[in-house]
């Protein structure tokens, strides 16, 4: 039997959005604030904007008394707070049809075996087809024991005797899982050992937020859809690149996972080297996940971290004092953080590229909480031309030309270069030339979650790292945080600035210093 | 929004570039100039509509205000940047005979480099293409179903006119519903023997609908009429039973196919700034809409 070709569907019918196959998800979790803020809203927002398949279902899994209606109401509740297109009731009544909740806890086999005839009630009266994503919005504590439940009760693989579907493919069950991955080699190889017992490496979907977003995908096709920046791309032309995630919060609340992890875990592990990998990494042969997981794998495997971890790295913990007009605690002063932790709040390290594209060209990367403003973003920082013909006086205003990419918020990208101030007098100053994706692009363009939880439940894979780019992460980073908990402490940095003076006098060791972002 | 009476296209232009300072010259990252061609009633609408639709594709959006091609030729003009807004706007009045040569106006107005599209609201000229103004655009968006006059055969004069670039929006309304369609058959991947499609009595939508159908799934596509609004159900016929698609109130329908359970599905009649943002989304050809008009026209020949 030759394959059904779809006789409405055309590759040159760019209108037609790609809308889920029949299907279901599980999320575990329902209470925590990824789920209320994030998934959940997402989940609605995609069903307004018409891309989720009628008859899509939700289920909730949670230690909690509750009947379907109760959950119902905490995710309307959710959608009306955080959504980002607007409530429309015929929308919801469609959703709201398809939630389900099943009360337990994540060692309750009794729960688990409701859980299974849950799904299969779905599959017979919404058409969910026994495809099935499961979302583990918990801490990688639980990760193990519900991948393990979910197997020991049939729900990890969809049963055999499920019909295939009549282009001949089997019915699916996905994993959806959020970081931390681990939090050492060691930990990140356990963590996956446990998940790859139970689902196929392509089944597992590791959601790192920062690859949804509209800006990030805009750094590729900024460098290979165009001329003039790829050419400049190089160690010919660029002095050093600086990547930046500040916050301008504290901890918070989050003092038990935030302790012992500390920023280097949290940021530089996942997002920072992701970004970095983009922005560094040769040309994938395509854009499907393959090709690019190459790609980032190569350039992550030829990172080195400096020779001397203490004169390349910088780390250090906010003091109390006051940001943005209002007086905040210390790190230490945080309910739930010991007076002698030596968690780093802010963590910048020093990173070369060995291959031929980047010999010589430093990257730093830095993060931290407490700092100036919210603010994440991409500086290439270029060598400043090898020959002036102007006097020194001329350009003395004039600095390096960079090309920042501005992830988030005012998405968007800065163009920083010299141009003549009007004036009988030839005097150079910076001027910036700006693209801003923000403001106008954004009414449209879905948030990160939306395009990810679509690109699972579509087993489009491109945007999410796999186990092997979470393992060379660690291994970059596993050496630099050994040597920290070895020796010395953070250093105390005033909350609202931009770091600890340690990390200036990392740069000044170079002859550089931070960009104001 | 600055008034100029008597004006001329450098004067139009030189309020765009002082409105911009006057704004603090924010970062515009313009991608293209929006025509839109109305008449006196119908310009607030249609201003309000286009700005609307280019905040997702920031442009400048030109009203050109067709009088009374008799008398002295007279320019007026409205100039402004929006607040809240990346884009900006001039609604330009002309009468006398200037009205004939309303590209004239028009042309040294555009954006370097960027793409021109043209958008008529109501009436669009038989033969968009050859417009003066449209010749300008590479996109003419016209509305079969908003024609004040004529409506039943709207859609064939378009048809006959159709050069690469035109499209109109009884198009775009559709894009829902095909989307339903495809998916339909993704899910139950049979050979569709006929189809039937169900709508108002006039239906530019539903013509295009039917064309599309007949010439993607080779078979008969019958029409029935309903009381509306727009279309009210698309039944595919298979031998395993039909898929049938019904939406009677504008906003929700409800999906049938074999051996599944009904389910409803948001289907909402979208309004006329989202059309028109789908619209300005590809600017280059839809081979789709091509290949369904020419078989439209054939069918009906």
């Amino acid at each position: 039997m030759s394959a059904y070709v779809n006789p409405l569907r055309q590759e040159q019918d760019r209108r037609l959005p790609r809308i889920a196959g029949p299907c279901g998800m599980v999320l575990f979790g329902v209470t925590g604030d990824l789920s209320r803020k994030k998934i959940m809203p997402a989940i609605y927002d995609l069903a307004n904007r018409g891309l989720l398949p009628p008859g899509f279902s939700l289920v909730g899994f949670a230690r909690r008394d509750w009947a379907d209606q109760d959950f119902a109401q905490i995710v309307h509740d959710s959608v009306k707070a955080y959504a980002r297109t607007e409530f429309r009731e015929e929308v919801w009544n469609q959703l709201a049809e398809g939630f389900r909740f099943v009360s337990g806890a994540f060692d309750d086999d009794v729960a688990f075996d409701r859980l299974r005839r849950t799904i299969e009630e779905l599959d017979q009266v919404r058409g969910t087809g026994g495809n099935h994503a499961f979302y583990l919005a918990i801490p990688p504590g639980g990760f193990g024991l519900v991948a393990q439940q979910l197997q020991e009760h049939g729900l990890a693989v969809a049963p055999d005797e499920l019909p295939v579907g009549k282009s001949g493919e089997r019915p699916w069950r996905r994993v959806v899982i959020e970081k931390p991955f681990g939090h050492d080699l060691t930990s990140a190889r356990e963590l996956n050992s446990t998940l790859d017992t139970v689902f196929p490496p392509p089944a597992i979907f590791r959601i790192d937020h920062y690859l949804g977003k509209e800006t990030v995908q805009n750094i590729l096709a900024t460098r290979f859809a165009n001329t003039m920046f790829e050419p400049l791309w190089n160690n010919n032309y660029v002095d050093h690149v600086q990547i930046t995630m500040a916050e301008d919060v504290g901890i918070g609340g989050r003092a038990g996972y935030y302790d012992g992890i500390g920023a280097a875990r949290d940021v530089i592990q996942n997002h920072l080297l992701q970004l970095m990998a983009l922005v560094a990494m040769e040309e994938p042969t395509s854009f499907d996940a393959e090709a690019l997981r190459i790609e980032k794998q190569k350039l992550l495997a030829s990172i080195k971290i400096p020779r001397r971890i203490d004169r390349g790295t910088a780390r250090g913990q906010y003091a109390a004092g006051w940001a943005g007009g209002a007086k905040v605690l210390g790190f230490k002063d945080e309910d739930g953080i010991a007076a002698s932790s030596r968690t780093e709040t802010y963590a910048a390290i020093t990173l070369h590229v060995e291959n031929r594209r980047w010999a010589g060209v430093p990257f730093y990367l830095r993060t931290g909480k407490r700092l100036g403003r919210r603010v994440t973003e991409v500086a290439v920082v270029f060598k400043r031309s090898p020959h002036q013909p102007f006097t020194a006086t001329s350009v003395e205003d004039l600095t390096q030309n960079a090309l920042v990419i501005r992830v988030q918020p005012d998405e968007g990208m800065t163009v920083r270069f010299g141009a003549k101030v009007p004036g009988t007098q030839m005097e150079i100053r910076d001027v910036n030339m700006d693209f801003a994706y923000g403001g106008t692009f954004t009414e449209a363009s879905p948030e990160a979650y939306e395009r990810l939880i679509l690109d699972v439940l579509l087993g489009d894979p491109p945007l999410f790292p796999r186990h092997e780019e979470v393992e060379l992460s660690w291994k970059i980073l596993d050496p630099i945080l050994e040597r920290w908990a070895d020796k010395g402490t953070p250093e105390d940095y005033t909350p609202g600035t931009w770091g600890p003076a340690s990390a200036d006098k990392m740069l000044a060791r170079d002859g550089r210093v931070w960009r104001r972002p | 929004m600055m008034e100029l009476t008597d004006t001329s296209s450098s004067a139009i232009a030189a309020e765009f570039v002082r409105a911009r300072t006057r704004a603090g010259s924010p970062a515009m990252g313009m991608v293209m100039t929006l025509i839109v061609v109305v008449d006196e009633e119908s310009s607030e609408a249609a201003m309000t509509n286009a700005r609307k639709a280019t905040h997702e594709h920031p442009a400048r959006v030109l009203g050109v205000v067709l009088g009374s091609a008799r008398g002295k030729a007279v320019v007026n003009a409205q100039v402004g940047t929006g607040a809240g807004w990346g884009g900006e706007a001039a609604v330009i009045r002309l009468e006398g005979e200037v009205v004939k040569h309303a590209d004239s106006v028009v042309l040294p107005l555009l954006l370097p480099d960027s793409p021109v599209a043209i958008w008529w609201p109501h009436d669009p000229p038989a033969d968009p293409a050859a417009d003066p103004l449209g010749a300008l655009a590479k996109r003419r968006i016209t509305d079969a179903a908003e024609v004040h006059q004529g409506k039943t055969t709207a859609l064939q004069t378009q048809c006959a006119s159709y050069v690469a670039g035109n499209t109109d929006l009884a198009w775009t309304r559709l894009t829902a519903w095909r989307a339903l369609l495809a998916a339909s058959l993704d899910q139950h991947p049979l050979k569709v023997t006929s189809a039937t499609v169900t709508s108002e009595r006039i239906s530019p939508s539903a013509d295009l609908l039917a064309a599309w159908l007949r010439n993607r799934l080779k078979v008969e596509v019958t029409r029935h009429h309903s009381s509306g609004p727009g279309i009210t159900e698309v039944v595919l016929a298979t031998k395993e039973g039909p898929i049938r698609i019904a939406r009677t109130d504008g906003r929700l329908a409800t999906f049938t196919s074999p051996d599944r359970p009904d389910r409803p599905i948001a289907l909402k009649r979208r309004k006329l700034p989202e059309l028109l943002a789908e619209e300005l989304r590809r600017l280059d050809e839809d081979d789709v809409y091509a290949a369904t008009i020419t078989s439209l026209s054939r069918s009906t020949s």
